[in-house]
């Protein structure tokens, strides 16, 4: 995962050429991973995102959720975050083809 | 005059002067959950409360740690941060501190900055902020033993020369590798200047794409935790998880109400025993009733609940320090949301089953200020422990024991279970009120961090226990014995003849007598009217106060305390009193801290008038219906 992303590390936006359609984050299925493209959120709450790691150019895996279906916890950058379907609604990725985490 | 006088002021002098100096104030920092206070206890000896998930810590703590022959460093503990650009309470805290702007606070002129070791590379952007302020700094990687366990390396000095700064890798849990810390605070280990780009900080992404960068060259991340993936596939299951969580709640009421009863009817024989020594001892007459009726009777009849809060705060103790709690916060979130609140305003309610002074002050990790004061005004309706020797005195003086689901849960549990359940109804009804009148806000966000389970450590445990027993010990040597001993004096008074008055007559029985017009609709007699008098000192009081005039009246020992109980409430009016013990704001501490923590006296004036209305209108309305299903 990390490698992966550090294989262009000059370039400002990365994988802008992973190949995927772009998706909102909460369409994303248990196990399925996206690369994080853009936060649609108030400025506050986008750079609280972005300090957990949901970073644009990040790996986002999918995770289980709470018993009722929200909220849902995220992998990224190593660590488990939860966030509900609200505001995983606002961040788009391109999703990846690949089912599991290329690294742990 | 820097260099004769030793002075700790004159040393800080010498730290900020010039650089040679040893650090005078060294600032403990990091992410949230990287483990700082338990850093700090290894280094101070003190007993900073610990747990396993995000923002234990919410207040700054200071500590004294003795580095080398009588080199002393004061080192600041500080809540954890995922930036410099504070989002919450317990964040601004930490910055104003770092920065030196906290109000009575020295300026730390060196920071240690702890970074969990497994997740170094998302750590790392707030050691570059940290950094780029510029004071001294070490970076320590901690955990260093579950890195290995689960097969991650760092390289130290690969990462030293990246950051500018000298780097240790250790486990502060187990206390190894610690050397080049107390190095670092004795000022033998120095960082060159931090090569960190300024420009970088205001820019997240790139200082992410930064710290992606350095642990990419200096650090192999560990493995996925097995133990956390196949507890989460249980814990987080849609139908099992919510089952598991249940059967514990219940085996745990289960074990408070029967578990607990050999210690504590070892504890009750103990305090009996030295009564009767203490009456055997004591020369007159007056000296013998104020120590065996005053004393034993009123301060020992809380003592003996002792055993089973100490079962309660295990058991909240392994839920913090598992990682579990985290994950409740989650299942809760839907809950929480449909009342206007967050998953996260769950985590302080639960610490609220213990005790609601840190519990309120847990709220600060709650980024938006209106939920924050509506968790506030709800944490006391949770059953805290000072609760439970009442309720536990009046469903064992009242329900029959019998078994409901054979000797998994018997009536007095269940009994016990449904008021915890009905304080956490109060609490949820009320922030549903609260947050659709007068705490409306937009909804912020529910971001939260779940960390890895790990095994509670007997030794944080035990601390915890210890703690706890020093805390209650404290609380019945000072405002119990003095609330007992002041009764005792007014039980006596004003004397008849020489003689003590009947208890009735005394200034304690007029008091009490006073108050039964107001009290005699929830089915409360006199004696229950001193009780709760006594017991807005603190909700354990009215059963040392009950001890005491039991005491007096010479029944006392006949079948106890809960055999006197008896003979003064009816069915109705028990089930009357542990429904304005469920309600009511019953605690000094409790209303300080949240006059504190709001900065206004508006919150607990308009929280005390709203749980006493409750609990008024509570105990009344059981008294009626009791009086009506029972005769």
């Amino acid at each position: 995962m990390l490698q992966l992303v550090f294989n262009k590390p000059e370039n400002e936006t990365l994988d802008t050429h992973a190949p995927g359609e772009i998706r909102s984050l909460d369409q994303l299925a248990e196990g399925e991973e996206g690369v994080l493209r853009e936060l649609d959120l108030p400025e506050e709450a986008a750079r609280r995102l972005m300090a957990l790691g949901f970073v644009p150019g990040c790996r986002v895996q999918a995770g289980r959720t709470a018993p009722g279906g929200d909220p849902r916890v995220y992998r990224v950058d190593g660590a488990e975050i939860a966030l509900r379907a609200e505001t995983a609604a606002r961040l788009r990725v391109r999703s990846s083809s690949r089912g599991h985490e290329s690294s742990p | 005059m820097i260099s004769v006088c030793q002075c700790e002021s004159c040393a800080l002098a010498t730290a900020r002067g010039e650089r040679k100096g040893k650090p005078a104030v060294v600032a403990i920092i990091g992410p949230p959950n990287s483990g700082k206070s338990t850093l700090f206890n290894r280094l101070t000896g003190l007993r900073q409360k610990v747990a396993n998930y995000p923002g234990v810590t919410v207040e700054q703590r200071l500590g004294r740690a003795r580095v080398d022959r009588g080199h002393e460093v004061t080192l600041i503990d500080l809540p954890g941060i995922y930036s410099l650009t504070p989002c919450s309470e317990d964040e601004r805290i930490a910055h104003e501190v770092l920065t030196g702007r906290a109000a009575g606070m020295p300026r730390p002129d060196a920071v240690i900055i702890v970074l969990d070791a497994n997740v170094l590379s998302r750590h790392l952007t707030v050691a570059a902020a940290v950094l780029a302020l510029g004071l001294p700094a070490m970076v320590v990687l901690n955990m260093g033993d579950e890195l290995h366990e689960r097969g991650g390396h760092v390289d130290t000095e690969a990462l030293s020369e990246h950051l500018g700064a000298p780097v240790a890798l250790i486990s502060a849990a187990r206390g190894e590798g610690l050397g080049p810390v107390l190095e670092f605070l004795d000022g033998r280990v120095r960082g060159a200047t931090p090569r960190i780009d300024r420009a970088l900080l205001n820019d997240i992404p790139r200082c992410r794409l930064w710290a992606l960068h350095v642990g990419s060259q200096t650090w192999r991340p560990p493995g996925p935790s097995r133990m956390t993936q196949r507890l989460d596939a249980i814990f987080l299951h849609p139908v099992a998880g919510p089952l598991i969580f249940l059967a514990v709640v219940v085996a745990v009421f289960q074990t408070i109400f029967l578990g607990a009863r050999p210690l504590m009817d070892a504890v009750e024989s103990l305090i009996h025993a030295s009564g009767e020594w203490v009456g055997g001892v004591a020369q007159g007459e007056m000296l013998r009733s104020l120590l065996v009726d005053g004393v034993w009777a009123g301060v020992g009849s809380v003592v003996v609940f002792l055993p089973q809060i100490l079962l309660l705060f295990l058991f909240v103790g392994i839920l913090e320090d598992s990682g579990y709690l985290a994950r409740a916060a989650l299942i809760a979130d839907r809950t929480m949301a449909r009342v206007g609140l967050q998953g996260k305003s769950f985590i302080p309610l639960v610490s609220a089953y213990a005790c609601a002074v840190p519990a309120i002050m847990a709220t600060r990790t709650i980024e938006n200020r209106r939920d924050r004061i509506a968790t506030i005004l709800i944490a006391p309706l949770m059953t805290c422990s000072a609760r439970l020797p009442v309720y536990t005195l009046i469903i064992a003086a009242f329900v029959p024991e019998q078994p409901l689901l054979g000797p998994l849960l018997g009536t007095r549990a269940a009994a016990l279970l449904g008021l915890y359940v009905l304080g956490f109804l109060a609490a949820i009804a009320t922030a549903g009120l609260l947050k659709s009148a007068i705490l409306k806000s937009e909804r912020t966000p529910f971001v939260l961090e779940l960390p890895p389970y790990r095994r509670p450590t007997l030794r944080s445990l035990g601390l915890r226990l210890l703690d706890r027993t020093r805390v209650f010990l404290t609380r019945v040597g000072t405002i119990i014995l003095a609330v007992t001993l002041v009764l005792w004096g007014l039980a006596n008074l004003p004397r008849q003849d020489g003689q003590a008055p009947p208890i009735e007559h005394s200034y304690a029985g007029r008091l009490g007598h006073a108050i039964e017009p107001v009290i005699e609709p929830l089915g409360f007699n006199w004696k229950i009217g001193v009780g709760l008098i006594t017991s807005l000192a603190a909700r354990e009081v009215i059963v040392s106060t009950l001890g005491t005039i039991y005491g007096l009246q010479g029944d006392g020992d006949a079948g106890g305390l809960q055999e006197s109980v008896r003979k003064d409430l009816t069915p109705a009016g028990a089930l009357a009193l542990l429904l304005f013990f469920a309600f009511a704001l019953q605690c000094m501490s409790t209303i300080a801290v949240v006059r504190r923590e709001t900065g206004s006296w508006k919150w607990p004036a308009l929280q005390f008038l709203y749980m006493g209305t409750l609990a008024y209108a509570g105990a009344w309305a059981a008294y009626r219906l009791g009086s009506a299903l029972w005769g």
